[in-house]
C-alpha cells in the first residue's frame, strides 16, 4: 500500500513537472513585482524616465535548459506614465504613440542564446505603433527560488535601446534613442 | 450708460460681450496652432502657458459676466415673431454653458496629474480632481466642445447679421452702444 502511494506521488510530480516545463511561469503584475521602464535624454541634458503601467506577460524557464526560454509581453500603451499628464497626453497623441489607433504594444521572443551564468542574449519581435521589428538585447537573471508563501519565482532584467523614428514617432525627435528596459518576476504555475 | 436697460445694454455688458468674443477666437485660435507645434518649437511651451492663463482669466471674466446679467435688467429680444427671440435666447443660454464645460474640461486637463495652473506668475489655480485618464478624456471633450461653440458662434453671428441687413433692427447696433 505504501509502495503504492509513493509510485502514485512520483508519477504525479513527474506530471507536474512536465506541466511547468510547458506552462511555466506567468508575470507578476497582479502584486506588480514587475515593470516596463522607458528614459530618454531630454534635449541632450539629463534623463526623462517613464513607464507602462499596464501589461501582461509569461515566459518559458528551466535553468537546466535556458537555451528553450522563451517570453511575451503585452503592454497597454494607453498606460504609459511620466509623472506629468500633459507630457503624457502629448506622448499618447498621433506625434508619439498614437495609442487610440495602437492601444497595445508587444514583445515575443523567437530565440534565447545562453551567454554565461545567469545572462544571455534574447531576440524577438517588438511590435510598437504598428511597426514590427526584429531586436535583440542581453537578458540577466536576477534568481530564482521559493518564495515565503508556498510558490516559485524567477526574476529577469533586460533592457535596450530603440530610435523613436524607427516606429514612426517624433517627428524632430525621431532621432533620439529610448531606452527601454523590462524587469519580471514570474510566479510558476 | 454702464447698467443695462429694458432696451439697451449698457457698456459693462457690451465690453463683457465683445471681450468673450475676442477670447472665444483668440483662444481657437492659440489652441489650433498650439498643438501643431512640435516639442523644439520655441513656442511650444509658452503657447500653452499663455493658453491657461488665459484661459483662466476668461472664465473669471465668464462669471462677472453672469453675475451682472443676473442683476441687470435684460434687454428683449427685437424679432417680430417670438420664435425667434426664443431661439435666440436659448442659443444665448447653452453657449454659456458650453463655454463653462470648455473652462471645467480645460482645466482638468492640466490638473489631471495635481500640478496647479500657473496664471502669469501671478496666482496658481490649485487642482481638484485628478484621476486616471484624466487627461485624455477632458482633452477629447475639450476639443469637441469647442467645435460645437464655434459652430453656434457662427450661428449667432450671422443671426446678429440677419436682424441687422434683413429686418433691419437694431439688435447688432445695440451691441456696441448704449441707448439703442
Amino acid at each position: 500500500m505504501k509502495k503504492l502511494l509513493i509510485a502514485m506521488s512520483v508519477s504525479a510530480s513527474a506530471l507536474a513537472s512536465m506541466a511547468v516545463n510547458s506552462a511555466d511561469y506567468v508575470i507578476d503584475t497582479q502584486g506588480a513585482h514587475a515593470s516596463v521602464n522607458f528614459k530618454v535624454k531630454h534635449l541632450g541634458y539629463s534623463w526623462l524616465t517613464g513607464r507602462f503601467n499596464t501589461f501582461e506577460g509569461s515566459f518559458e524557464w528551466d535553468k537546466e535548459n535556458p537555451a528553450a526560454s522563451s517570453v511575451a509581453v503585452s503592454i497597454d500603451t494607453t498606460s504609459l506614465d511620466s509623472n506629468h499628464a500633459e507630457r503624457d497626453k502629448h506622448l499618447r497623441s498621433g506625434d508619439f504613440l498614437e495609442v487610440s489607433k495602437y492601444p497595445t504594444a508587444s514583445f515575443k521572443s523567437t530565440a534565447y542564446k545562453p551567454t554565461g551564468e545567469g545572462t544571455g542574449e534574447l531576440t524577438g519581435e517588438l511590435s510598437l505603433r504598428g511597426v514590427t521589428s526584429t531586436i535583440t538585447f542581453p537578458v540577466e537573471q536576477i534568481g530564482e527560488g521559493d518564495d515565503p508563501w508556498g510558490g516559485y519565482r524567477a526574476g529577469f532584467s533586460g533592457s535596450t535601446s530603440i530610435m523613436l523614428g524607427d516606429y514612426g514617432m517624433g517627428g524632430p525627435l525621431g532621432n533620439i534613442p529610448v531606452e527601454l528596459e523590462l524587469n519580471v518576476e514570474g510566479v510558476r504555475q | 450708460m454702464f447698467r443695462n436697460t429694458s432696451r439697451s445694454y449698457g457698456w459693462i455688458a457690451i465690453a463683457l460681450h465683445w471681450l468673450m468674443a475676442l477670447a472665444v477666437f483668440g483662444m481657437f485660435g492659440l489652441g489650433l496652432y498650439m498643438v501643431e507645434l512640435t516639442y523644439y518649437d520655441a513656442w511650444y511651451h509658452g503657447s500653452l502657458a499663455t493658453h491657461k492663463a488665459i484661459g483662466i482669466l476668461v472664465a473669471l471674466a465668464f462669471v462677472a459676466r453672469l453675475l451682472w446679467r443676473v442683476v441687470n435688467p435684460r434687454p428683449g429680444g427685437l424679432a417680430t415673431r417670438a420664435l425667434e427671440n426664443r431661439a435666440a435666447h436659448l442659443v444665448h443660454w447653452v453657449l454659456y454653458g458650453l463655454l463653462a464645460a470648455i473652462f471645467v474640461s480645460g482645466y482638468l486637463i492640466s490638473t489631471a496629474d495635481g500640478r496647479e495652473i500657473e496664471v502669469f506668475g501671478l496666482f496658481g489655480v490649485p487642482a481638484t480632481l485628478t484621476g486616471e485618464h484624466q487627461e485624455d478624456i477632458a482633452g477629447e471633450v475639450h476639443e469637441i466642445l469647442v467645435w460645437v461653440t464655434m459652430t453656434l458662434v457662427v450661428l449667432h453671428a450671422l443671426a446678429a447679421l440677419k436682424h441687422h441687413f434683413i429686418s433691419r433692427n437694431s439688435t447688432l447696433k445695440r451691441m456696441f452702444r448704449p441707448g439703442l
